[in-house]
């Protein structure tokens, strides 16, 4: 028997038309054929010409992930696929709001670890904190761990997106943007 | 500007541009506007069909056999959804179909309106791409679209749902763009590199296979003529899948006959055996694989598919080539006579040896009777009562009759042959075959037909009825759904839980009240004056062929067994009891 293929995780962005149901389709794939999302967000990123971008977070093995990539390809609004884990370096971010719930000692802490992580504060009433952070997963994470014994009641994470390194920029089919070549 | 057109009117215009000549189709509330334009004019022919689910499948044998879009009209809400099962049939089996569904007007979109449902959102998974018409002026465009998208690349099916305010109201036509869509642009050449580097491998081989499908029904006739000459130049042998036959001639000495679960004793070990397989257009189907961790362990594997999701999808390739079956065969021709290849001709010869011994096994063999009709018996005088004749078309339904039709009936051309082979949907051959002869008025189209499957679209015997369409219904009828059956047999102790066919109708009777002519034959010595019968009447035909009951359909490689494992016969059967993950697969 071969060794089992190992399960990584990938960011993908997809670029796809902003058309009735795009989403959908997407959310429908992964659901239909048993893929797994972590997180996946979707917002118009280019309005002149209808250019919506899909950021995915995925596990899978590499054969997995493949059929992933070219089912996601093959659907007729999606312009392109990146894999942005397979294609090098990028920067990836994520936001999380937290509401965090206490007074005294566990308040003050709150606060005190808020802002190692350089978490601003976007609302506060006596006994609560609305803590706002960006960054990369794993730095969430951790941040929302430590909140947990001091009086963490509501998570809010927008799932992460990510753009690779460097000046070369994911180009569109049919775009209004410059594209530096 | 030209001047304004209702909706409907747009609809048809550009059916027209499109160069549609026949709808199948059924009228409904919200689709009466089409339905009324269609009534005013003269290019477009409309069957009316009996059901909706009927219509698709005759969109179906109607473009399976042309290679042109088929088109469907259908009501919303439950025209609709009947519409569904074909969708997904065309799906699976990559035939580009076009279905307009009538919609509720938009305003009343989401409120539960009579004969409301979400079209759009039942039919995502079972459309290669679906439209919801909001705008008028998007109308024409969506409707181009459509037909683009539905033949392009890999075929399919493409629903455009209309809301009836829609069809009324007045917008303006524009014609074909000629850009097709805006982003969705298949590959159609192959990459040379791989192809070189596929050229390469296939002439070093020793023990070569062309494993082919339905990939190059849907490239076109030019296609198979490739792939037949192709193969002749290389001297390699060839089998196809269920939905390849045709592809090369079955006469044809270097054709194995079917490969996979229902397929040929030396198509299923010269897969097991080679050391490069080249599979154009084909898609590694469980059928034809059987169990992945036994699959044609030592070879190589070139894979020729238009689809990047069909390449490593069940099976790791070593090249892949994403283009069109037509476009790539033409490439691997030029390469193959400018680098001037000889295959080794001793090695060659060895395997062809080998495959001849694989081939005197002759695993079709089945029990002669002169007492009950063997339902391959039937076949084969079918096969040799119409051998002389060039314009056959054969439909089928699903189950054993099915397979056996596979087997026994030879195909010399693409798009000969219409069947459901990816949803394997019983109920499909009848509309398809209404189709297809919509499309060959004068060709003779036969269903070979099991008599449970018949009963699920019965009802379109009326339409062949109404337009004269002489389909020729043949059925082996052996009282059971067969294929259930048989798996009962092999998987469930020989308990036959709901597999026979109680209170069947009479079919002559049942064919003579569509006013068509109903035929039986009880007996092997009937046989043949039955089908010359058949044939010659210039009516609609239902025969009736009483076969033996207890027939299974060999060679068989059970569910989770591997092709070197495969059933020949009820001895073997009997001998090789099914493993338990093979219990689990379907
Ligand atoms: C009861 C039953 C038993 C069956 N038993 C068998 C059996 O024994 N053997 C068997 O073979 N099948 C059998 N089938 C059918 C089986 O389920 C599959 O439908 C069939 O094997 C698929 O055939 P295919 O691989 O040729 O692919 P298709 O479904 O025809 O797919 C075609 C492939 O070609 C690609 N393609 C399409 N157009 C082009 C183009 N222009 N250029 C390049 N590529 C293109 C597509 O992307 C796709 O990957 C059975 C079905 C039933 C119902
Ligand atoms: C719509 C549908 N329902 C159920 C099945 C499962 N099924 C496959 S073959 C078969 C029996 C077919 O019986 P018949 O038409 O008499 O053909 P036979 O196998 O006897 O030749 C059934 C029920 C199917 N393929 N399609
Ligand atoms: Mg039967």
């Amino acid at each position: 028997m071969k060794a089992a293929p190992t399960i990584k995780r990938h960011m993908i962005a997809v670029l796809v038309d902003n058309e009735p149901g795009v989403l959908a389709r997407v959310i429908g794939l992964f659901s239909g054929r048993g893929y797994n999302i972590e997180s996946l967000t979707v917002s118009e990123v280019d309005a002149d010409v209808g250019l919506s971008r899909i950021n995915l977070v995925t596990i899978g093995t590499p054969m997995v992930i493949e059929q992933i990539k070219n089912q996601l390809d093959r659907l007729v609004p999606v312009h392109t696929v990146h894999d942005l884990t397979e294609e090098g370096p990028h920067v990836e971010a994520e936001l999380v709001l937290v509401k965090v719930v206490g007074v005294g000692d566990k308040r003050v802490e709150a606060l005190r670890i808020a802002d190692i992580f350089g978490a601003k504060v976007d609302d506060t009433t006596l006994e609560s904190f609305i803590f706002r952070l960006d960054g990369q997963t794993e730095k969430i994470d951790r941040f929302i761990e430590l909140m947990r014994p001091l009086g963490l009641v509501e998570v809010a994470r927008t799932g992460g997106v990510a753009i690779s390194r460097g000046s070369e920029g994911i180009k569109p089919l049919a775009s209004t943007w410059s594209v530096s070549e | 500007m030209s001047d304004k057109m209702t909706g409907s009117e747009i609809v048809l215009r550009a059916l027209v541009d499109q160069n549609v000549d026949i709808v199948f189709g059924y009228p409904g509330g919200a689709i009466l506007p089409i339905y009324d334009t269609l009534h005013q004019q003269n290019s477009i022919r409309h069957i009316l069909v009996r059901q909706e689910g009927g219509a698709v499948h005759a969109a179906e044998g109607y473009a399976r056999s042309t290679g042109k879009v088929g088109v469907v009209l259908v009501t919303s809400g439950p025209g609709a959804t009947n519409a569904v099962t074909g969708l997904t049939d065309a799906m699976m089996d990559s035939v580009p179909v076009v279905c307009l569904t009538g919609q509720v007007p938009t305003h009343l979109i989401g409120n539960d309106a009579f004969q409301e449902a979400d079209t759009t959102g039942i039919t995502r998974t079972c459309t290669k791409h679906n439209y919801l018409v909001k705008n008028i002026e998007d109308l024409a465009r969506i409707v181009h679209e459509a037909f683009y998208v539905a033949r392009s690349g890999r075929p399919g099916p493409v629903v455009i749902d209309l809301p009836k305010d829609i069809l009324q109201a007045p917008g303006s036509y524009a014609p074909p763009s000629g850009n097709g869509h805006r982003t969705y642009k298949p590959r159609l050449k192959g990459d040379l590199g791989q192809i070189g580097k596929a050229v390469e491998l296939m002439a070093k081989a020793e023990r070569p296979l062309f494993y082919c499908g339905g990939g190059v029904i849907n490239a076109g006739p030019k296609a198979s003529q490739l792939l037949t000459e192709l193969v002749r130049l290389s001297g390699y042998p060839c089998t196809l899948t269920l939905m390849g036959l045709g592809a090369i001639p079955a006469s044809n000495p270097q054709f194995l006959g079917m490969v996979g679960m229902h397929g040929t004793y030396e198509s299923n070990l010269a897969m097991y055996n080679c050391d490069v397989m080249i599979n154009i257009g084909a898609r590694f189907d469980d059928r034809v694989t059987g169990n992945l961790a036994g699959f044609s362990p030592d070879s190589a594997k070139i894979h020729v598919d238009i689809d990047p999701s069909s390449i490593n999808k069940n099976v790791r390739v070593d090249i892949p080539i994403i283009g069109d079956v037509g476009h790539v065969l033409e490439d691997m021709i030029k390469v193959w006579k400018a680098r001037q290849c000889s295959p080794d001709r001793r090695k060659l010869d060895a395997w062809w040896k080998q495959i001849d011994k694989w081939r005197q096994r002759d695993c079709l063999r089945y029990e002669a009777s002169d007492k009950l009709i063997k339902p391959q018996y039937a076949l084969e005088r079918l096969r040799d009562l119409t051998k002389d004749r060039d314009d056959v078309f054969v439909t089928t339904e699903v189950g054993q009759h099915q397979m056996w039709a596979a087997q026994f009936l030879p195909f010399e051309k693409p798009n000969r042959w219409m069947t459901s082979g990816g949803l394997g949907t019983m109920g499909y051959g009848l509309p398809a075959a209404m189709g297809v002869q919509v499309a060959h008025p004068d060709a003779l189209v036969i269903d070979v037909a099991g008599e449970a499957s018949i009963l699920m679209n019965i009802q379109e015997m009326s339409t062949l009825s109404q337009y004269r369409l002489p389909v020729k219904i043949f059925i082996l009828n052996n009282e059971y759904m067969g294929m259930v059956r048989q798996w009962q047999e092999l998987l469930h102790g020989g308990r036959y839980s709901e597999s026979y066919m109680e209170s069947l109708p009479d079919f002559v009777k049942l064919a003579e009240s569509f006013n068509a002519v109903g035929l039986r034959a009880e007996k092997p010595s009937e046989l043949d004056g039955i089908i010359e019968e058949m044939i010659a009447v210039d009516r609609p035909v239902i025969a009736d062929i009483l076969v033996d009951k207890t027939e299974n359909c060999f060679p068989m490689i059970p569910s989770g067994a591997a092709h070197n494992e495969m059933l020949l016969g009820r001895n073997d059967q009997a001998a090789n009891p099914v493993s338990e993950e093979g219990m689990i697969l379907v």
